[in-house]
């Protein structure tokens, strides 16, 4: 027998390495998780002394309530203008004693800069949805984009999420923090 | 121009296609290094809310999930929302181990920038939610991120 020079067609391997690839294209997922980054309070020590105080004025409380109304500062609100409030009480235009104090720091890329002092308290119920209580944690934290927006437009002259560098970032976030404390529970009631 | 013609003209030109495998092997296995399998099958139902303010989950190497919402064999099951902790419901007590153990899983250098993705159904009451709260708080993991889709949030929806 004539010794034959076995060659193999390879022609079809290709196709068989592209389903393999199509197959894996299916069946991975390349979406990336994305959503509201928070950072919770550290558990309370029972043997730390209590913290100071922190001033009325200095608060702005948002409450969502078993059936999802939203109060804000003791009277009802909506979901609608709970980001022009929030503005509002953190920027603190005019002064007003009822509103947050300002305290002015030396802040690196932006000099002398007036931060405000005001703390949003998001509390809720066990019966608010989670639908409503990510709604408002939205608009609250839209209203502090909107004022990072604005000064960095300001000092920067551009939007605060297109920034690249880090130290400009840094720079706006310690101007406009992000001061969202997710309160203690507590039973208001009402709800399961 | 005549020459080349003819060069044309008697030789049937035949590409090697042999290394055509290979590369299609290097784009295979580009895919499966850069995207994940799907690793846990979930037992509840968590279709999230939207937001518009969102930010991304940089590395999803330090990320770990607990699911909230109510089971989809609800049959079975029932409607109360359970949690869901890899590949079985757990309870409240459960989530401490379980930080732990993600938290043994990862690098020593890294371990500190762990995020908790709470991946939570839209109908779901906070009750439950602040409750696992509680326990990341207690078991100190305290960078967490609401998982939400990307879109507008339609005011007054109740």
């Amino acid at each position: 027998m004539a010794r034959m020079n076995p060659e193999i067609n390879a022609g079809s391997m290709a196709d068989i390495a592209f389903l393999l690839l199509i197959f894996f294209l299916v069946t991975t997922t390349m979406d990336v998780d994305s959503g509201i980054l928070r950072v919770l309070p550290p558990p309370i020590d029972p043997n730390a002394p209590p913290p100071p105080p922190v001033r009325e004025r200095n608060v702005f409380v948002v409450l969502i309530d078993y059936q999802d109304r939203i109060l804000v500062e003791g009277q009802l609100g909506n979901i609608n203008t709970l980001r022009e409030q929030t503005k509002e009480f953190l920027l603190n235009r005019t002064n007003d004693p009822n509103l947050p104090e300002k305290r002015m720091v030396e802040i690196e890329n932006l000099g002398e800069t007036e931060v405000s002092r005001g703390i949003i308290s998001l509390q809720n119920d066990r019966g608010t949805s989670y639908e409503m209580y990510i709604a408002v944690q939205n608009e609250l934290a839209a209203a502090i984009n909107e004022l990072r927006n604005d000064l960095s437009r300001e000092k920067f002259g551009k939007r605060f999420d297109e920034l690249t560098d880090e130290d400009l970032i840094k720079a706006i976030r310690e101007a406009v923090p992000m001061a969202i404390s997710e309160a203690e529970p507590k039973d208001i009631g009402g709800g399961r | 121009m005549a020459r080349f013609k003819k060069d044309a003209g008697t030789k049937s030109v035949k590409i090697n296609t042999a290394s055509l495998p290979d590369i299609i092997f290097m784009l295979l296995f580009f895919f499966m290094v850069t995207t994940t399998m799907r690793e846990t099958t979930l037992f509840v139902r968590t279709q999230m809310p939207p937001a518009s303010e969102v930010q991304k989950l940089e590395r999803k190497s330090l990320v770990s999930f607990i699911y909230i919402g109510p089971p989809i064999q609800y049959q079975v099951f029932g409607t109360e929302p359970r949690i869901q902790l890899n590949d079985a419901f757990a309870t409240l007590n459960e989530i401490a181990p379980y930080v732990a153990a993600e938290r043994e899983a990862r690098n020593e250098a890294e371990r500190n920038q762990i995020t908790t993705s709470l991946k939570v159904d839209r109908d779901t009451k906070m009750g439950i939610v602040t409750d696992v709260k509680q326990e990341l708080r207690k078991s100190n993991a305290l960078k967490i991120n609401y998982s939400t889709t990307r879109g507008e949030v339609v005011a007054g929806r109740r």
